[in-house]
C-alpha cells in the first residue's frame, strides 16, 4: 500500500511537476494537481508501465485523485 | 529527409497510397503498407521498395474494425520499435445518387473512410504521445469541401475527416503530434478510373490546370507534411487538385 503510493507519487511529481508535498491520498489530478484531461491519460499508461498492467479506459476515467489511482493498482495486484 | 523515421501508409497497396509509401521509403523512412484485401499488391509495394534499398513490411488490416487496427499497429510497433508517420489513406467509394442509396452503401463508406481513420488515429496516439513527436495525416478530398453529386456518403465522411482533422491537431499539440490533411482533386487512380467519360470531361472542365494529377503530386505533399520542414503546420487542409476548389 505504502509502497504503491510512493512509486505513483514519483511518477506524478515527475509528469505533473509539483511539489512532493501537494502529491496526497486525497488530491484531485485535475483540482489540485493542475493537471488537464490529456496529462491524466498519459499518467495513467505511464502507471500501466510502471506497474506492468493494463487501465481499461472505463477504469481510467474512474481515477480522479491520487488515492484513486494507487486503489485501483492495490486492488488488482 | 525521414531516415530513421517510421511510417504507416493505410490502404497503401494501389493507388495515392502506394505513391505514398514509395515516396516516404525514398527519403529513408521504414515503411508498413498496410492492405486489406490485396497481398499480392501489397507484397509487391515491399518488393518495389526493397528493390530500391529501402525497408518495408506488410501489414493487413481492416481499418474499420477496431480489432485488427489495434494488432495493426502492434505488430508495426513490435516490428520498427517506434511509429513517427500515420497516413491515413484507405478510402472505399459506393456512389449513387441519394434517393437510391442504400443504408448498407453509405454505412460502409462512412465505416472504412470516417471510422477507420478515428480507429486508427487512436491507435496511435498511445506510442506518439510517448515519443513526443508525430505526424497524421489524413487524405481527404476535395469533394469534402465542394460537394460532389453521387457521392453524399463519400463526401460526408471526406468533410468529416478534415473536421476531425482539427479536433485531432487541437487535442495533440501540446504533445508535438502534428495533424494534418491532404484534399486530392482528381488523381488518376483505380477509383478515378470507374468514372465515366462524362463524368471525367466534366470534372477536367473545374480544373484551372486542366489536367487529372497524379499520386506522386500528393505524395510529396505527404512528404513535406512529414517532414521536419512542416515542424509550424498543425490542423490544416492543403488542396492537391490543381486549382479545382479554392
Amino acid at each position: 500500500m505504502a509502497e504503491t503510493f510512493e512509486r505513483v507519487k514519483k511518477i506524478v511529481v515527475d509528469r505533473l511537476d509539483v511539489e512532493e508535498s501537494k502529491v496526497t491520498m486525497e488530491a484531485s489530478f485535475k483540482d489540485d494537481l493542475e493537471a488537464d484531461s490529456l496529462d491524466v491519460v498519459e499518467l495513467v499508461m505511464e502507471l500501466e508501465d510502471e506497474f506492468d498492467m493494463e487501465i481499461s479506459d472505463e477504469e481510467a476515467e474512474k481515477i480522479e485523485t491520487v488515492g484513486d489511482a494507487v486503489n485501483y493498482i492495490n486492488s488488482i495486484q | 529527409m525521414l531516415r530513421g523515421k517510421t511510417a504507416l501508409v493505410t490502404g497503401a497497396s494501389r493507388g495515392i497510397g502506394k505513391a505514398i509509401a514509395l515516396e516516404l521509403a525514398s527519403q529513408g523512412a521504414k515503411v508498413a503498407v498496410n492492405f486489406a484485401g490485396n497481398e499480392a499488391k501489397a507484397q509487391e509495394v515491399v518488393k518495389e521498395i526493397e528493390s530500391l534499398g529501402g525497408e518495408a513490411i506488410k501489414v493487413k488490416a481492416n481499418v474499420a474494425d477496431e480489432t485488427d487496427v489495434k494488432q495493426m499497429i502492434k505488430h508495426v510497433i513490435d516490428s520498427f520499435g517506434s511509429l513517427d508517420i500515420l497516413v491515413n489513406n484507405a478510402g472505399i467509394t459506393r456512389d449513387n445518387l441519394l434517393m437510391r442509396m442504400k443504408e448498407e452503401e453509405f454505412d460502409q463508406v462512412i465505416d472504412t473512410n470516417l471510422k477507420g481513420v478515428f480507429l486508427c488515429t487512436k491507435g496511435v496516439t498511445r506510442q506518439m504521445m510517448k515519443q513526443k513527436s508525430g505526424r497524421i495525416i489524413n487524405i481527404a478530398s476535395v469533394v469534402g469541401v465542394s460537394g460532389n453529386p453521387g457521392q453524399a456518403n463519400y463526401v460526408a465522411a471526406k468533410a468529416g475527416v478534415i473536421g476531425m482533422t482539427k479536433s485531432t491537431a487541437k487535442e495533440l499539440a501540446s504533445r508535438n503530434i502534428l495533424v494534418n490533411a491532404i484534399a486530392p482533386g482528381f488523381i488518376e487512380t483505380d477509383m478515378t478510373d470507374q468514372l465515366t467519360d462524362e463524368q471525367r470531361q466534366g470534372m477536367q472542365e473545374l480544373i484551372p490546370l486542366a489536367k487529372l494529377g497524379k499520386g506522386e503530386d500528393v505524395a510529396k505533399v505527404v512528404r513535406f507534411l512529414a517532414s521536419q520542414d512542416a515542424n509550424y503546420i498543425t490542423g490544416q487542409t492543403i488542396h492537391v487538385d490543381g486549382g479545382m476548389v479554392m
